[in-house]
């Protein structure tokens, strides 16, 4: 289209996928290979289940390879994988019909009206080597799951994965002032989630208390 | 001090986007002017700030082992 800005597509896996389409099915793998991690942190943060992702991660790439004639680069190759493996997530979560539990949101989690903070904990830095902890990779695992699905996956998209906001908005099909605005919420009710038991002493299970006087 | 003050509430409302650099320039100024002297919203600051930063770490969300080798497996069937 003239006129219309292209996104940026990447010389090679242009090259890529022009193999794959002439019938060298090999080249795919090494097209999506960037992106495995992405397209199994796109199923689980929907369906929060490491089985299920799975499964939903295989089917997504076979569409993705059946398809691929039809990518008419409207979006970066990774958008449109990312897309898909979101579209394939949302299916199988509507066929399981498990929604129906999903959808019972904390009332606290409307996107309307303003935020308080739950406290004012200082919160260090973590150090960097306490990612190599199950127990702090579970809490931030358990803050995510208990987010609602519609902050679940912008936080996925954007935080987790790095995509942009304007490829946050294609994905989802929704404007970018709306990413924004449940981005905003998702993580101050992360810092929410996070903060008490991060704030330097952190300890499994133990209840919460507040560390300043406040 | 020509800044003009922002209310704590005005900030809640404005953390995300200001990391993200989604406000304007006169904005910005008035948020960085609030947080020198507003303890409450710098501590809200720097924990929606390490939020971000601990979400895009790589280790946080695994992939299990031999995902990758089954991840084609479908296709390699057909």
């Amino acid at each position: 289209m003239p006129g219309e800005p292209q996104p940026q597509m990447d010389s090679n896996e242009t090259d890529l996928i022009r193999r794959v389409c002439k019938g060298e099915p090999e080249a795919f793998e090494e097209l999506v290979r960037p992106y495995e991690r992405v397209v199994y942190i796109t199923a689980i943060s929907i369906l929060k289940n490491s089985a299920d992702a799975e499964e939903v991660a295989q089917e997504a790439v076979l569409k993705a390879f059946s398809n691929l004639p039809n990518f008419r680069a409207e979006c970066k190759f990774s958008t449109w994988l990312v897309q898909i493996t979101y579209n394939e997530a949302r299916m199988k979560l509507r066929k399981d019909r498990r929604h129906l539990y999903d959808s019972v949101d904390d009332p606290q989690q409307g996107e309307q009206g303003d935020y308080s903070p739950r406290d004012f904990a200082d919160w260090r830095p973590i150090p960097s080597e306490s990612l190599e902890s199950d127990e702090i990779r579970q809490a931030l695992q358990n803050a995510i799951n208990s987010l609602s699905s519609t902050y679940r996956e912008i936080v996925n998209l954007r935080d987790i994965q790095d995509l942009s906001i304007k490829e946050t908005a294609t994905v989802l099909g929704i404007p970018e002032a709306s990413v924004k605005t449940r981005l905003h919420r998702a993580r101050l009710l992360l810092r929410d989630a996070l903060a008490p038991g991060l704030d330097g002493c952190w300890r499994a299970k133990q209840e919460y208390r507040k560390v300043r006087p406040w | 001090m020509a800044t003009i003050e922002i209310s704590c509430v005005e900030i809640w409302r404005e953390i995300s986007n200001y990391l993200e650099g989604e406000i304007s320039a006169e904005l910005r100024d008035r948020m960085q002017a609030h947080f020198e002297v507003c303890k409450h919203c710098s501590a809200v600051l720097d924990g929606t700030r390490n939020v971000v930063e601990l979400m895009g770490d790589g280790r946080v969300f695994p992939m299990p082992e031999g995902f990758r080798r089954r991840l084609y497996r479908k296709i390699r069937r057909r």
